[in-house]
């Protein structure tokens, strides 16, 4: 899958602390980045979630709300995610 | 018959509830029940979706109007909701679009406030236990036994000397302690209770921001030690109450004095809803809320009580220092609880045997926690033809996700023993088989 959605190097390093923070059985590289992290996919869950959004929170300083207005759509893939990340990150 | 108001609020402009940064007063709330009221059939059950706390309580309190059953599933998969609607025929279900009820913002007429009263022994509620079979076990709550043991509780605690206080709760209320800690015990207590369900330490935040003082918050373990870590600013709190899991005593004591709040713990399970309560930083010791008493023998601990049905074996491992006041030294062998949600591994292993494909399938709880965030389970399987994906997706739509086996590894075969069983040191040793199953 590698071949068809390849990662960003910023990707990569979000894919990597997901990874390191939920001590998942898989290769940062081989996370799709179009793939939806929450449910079916990487098969995250709430409690992921919250553990993800407090490394995100402590690595990047952007604090995640569920009153965002694009809350729904920032976990539907690491690529999104990112997105959203590299947006708000203090400059 | 005793009977037990709906609410606790004395006055019909008392506020129940804070929506959309707005006060939702007791008259209101009590038109919106009665106009769901009229809307429900009589009698049968009810399967109260809502994520909308004030949502949810009105459909709580029409169907205690209309004598009708509210379920509280374990978890919404889709096999759940499946086998709810094969149980329980013409099954009424309520969700946040139904559109069944508007709550008014607007005072309601004060002349017509009248709290409606229940019987004590008028079946509330059904929750489910995962039995080890695998078919969820139901479990009737009387509102005699949920009004009873959340007034106990909230007694125990001191909530009343706190007053019109608003709460804001973490959990779900769609299982007994969400239902009994975050619904009935701000109905009960005439507290104002915050609508949404906030997620991120920054919603908590703000949630706590749209009360006034005194703000109560009650939470679980996990999401404690995320807002503890997070560092995230709070407005000031008056009291937390914790529960589903036992709280690590040194968190509990990080926790009383960076949000400067006496932290309370409620003990109890599905099958009998709260039983005890322990202020964490102050006492290692459970003492029993009012009625409840424990007994113990060759099986375990019993528990039983003025407002419970009969005796109930618990689940856990309780070391008596009196019939109402004990220590907890955690779950007995086959029960699990991940992130605050119990279940069994006979249950779980249950469902992965009962996958078309699987040949053999164990889950396995790993020995030692972490300490950094939640413990998770690990399951085996020997399931020729199956993928770890396909496998792992069949699983998803049976069990609750906190449940979902991580890792999970397909085998040539589980190590059982002659007689067929599978020892805890050949499960460990397969567990730290560096081998990835293909």
């Amino acid at each position: 899958m590698s071949e068809v959605n390849s990662m960003v190097r910023p990707e990569l390093e979000l894919a990597t602390l997901i990874v390191d923070t939920l001590n998942l059985e898989v290769a940062p590289e081989d996370i799709d980045p179009e793939a939806p992290l929450y449910g079916e996919g990487l098969g995250l869950d709430s409690i992921d979630i919250l553990e993800v959004a407090l490394a995100i929170s402590k690595t990047y300083g952007v604090k995640l709300r569920s009153d965002d207005a694009d809350n729904v759509t920032i976990f539907a893939s690491l690529r999104r995610l990112n997105d959203h990340i590299q947006r708000h990150k203090a400059a | 018959m005793t009977r037990f108001p709906l609410i606790g609020h004395a006055t019909a402009d008392a506020v129940v509830a804070w929506r959309g940064g707005r006060p939702v007063t007791a008259g209101a709330f009590l038109a919106a029940v009665t106009a769901l009221a009229e809307r429900l059939p009589t009698g049968g059950h009810v399967l109260n979706l809502r994520t909308d706390r004030l949502g949810f309580a009105v459909g709580f309190g029409a169907a205690l109007t209309r004598g009708a059953i509210s379920l509280l599933p374990p978890n919404d998969t889709p096999e759940m909701l499946r086998r709810l609607g094969d149980a329980y025929l013409s099954l009424v279900h309520l969700t946040d679009s139904d559109g069944l009820d508007m709550v008014s913002h607007r005072p309601a007429n004060v002349t017509a406030f009248e709290i409606p009263t229940f019987p004590a022994d008028q079946v509330a509620a059904i929750a489910f236990t995962s039995g080890s079979t695998g078919e969820p076990m139901p479990q009737a709550k009387t509102w005699g036994t949920l009004a009873r043991s959340v007034r106990g509780a909230g007694t125990a605690m001191g909530i009343p000397v706190l007053g019109a206080a608003g709460l804001v709760g973490t959990v779900p209320h769609q299982h007994m302690y969400g239902l009994e800690s975050v619904i009935l015990l701000a109905l009960q207590h005439g507290l104002a209770l915050h609508a949404r369900r906030p997620f991120y330490p920054e919603d908590i935040s703000s949630a706590l921001g749209e009360l006034g003082s005194p703000r109560i918050l009650v939470t679980t373990p996990v999401h404690l030690r995320t807002l503890l870590a997070d560092g995230v600013r709070l407005p000031k709190l008056d009291f937390i109450l914790c529960a589903t899991a036992p709280l690590a005593p040194q968190l509990a004591i990080d926790a009383e004095i960076r949000l400067e709040a006496p932290l309370h713990e409620i003990y109890g399970c599905s099958e009998t809803g709260q039983l005890a309560v322990r202020r964490t930083r102050a006492t290692a010791e459970w003492s029993c809320i009012d009625g409840v008493r424990l007994r113990s023998d060759d099986q375990g601990t019993w528990a039983s009580g003025d407002f419970l049905k009969g005796e109930t074996l618990l689940a856990d491992v309780i070391e008596l220092n009196g019939p109402e006041r004990f220590i907890l030294h955690g779950r007995a062998a086959d029960q699990v609880n991940i992130a605050g949600k119990r279940s069994s591994l006979a249950y779980l292993n249950h469902h992965l045997n009962s996958i078309e494909g699987v040949v053999d399938g164990v889950f396995v709880m790993p020995d030692e926690d972490t300490g950094q965030g939640a413990r998770r389970l690990a399951a085996f399987a020997v399931a020729p033809g199956l993928t770890v994906e396909t496998l792992m997706h069949r699983l998803r739509q049976r069990i609750d996700p906190a449940f979902l086996p991580r890792p999970l590894r397909l085998v040539e075969a589980l190590p059982r023993n002659a007689t067929g069983k599978l020892t805890r040191d050949a499960l460990t040793r397969l567990f730290n088989d560096p081998r990835p199953g293909k």
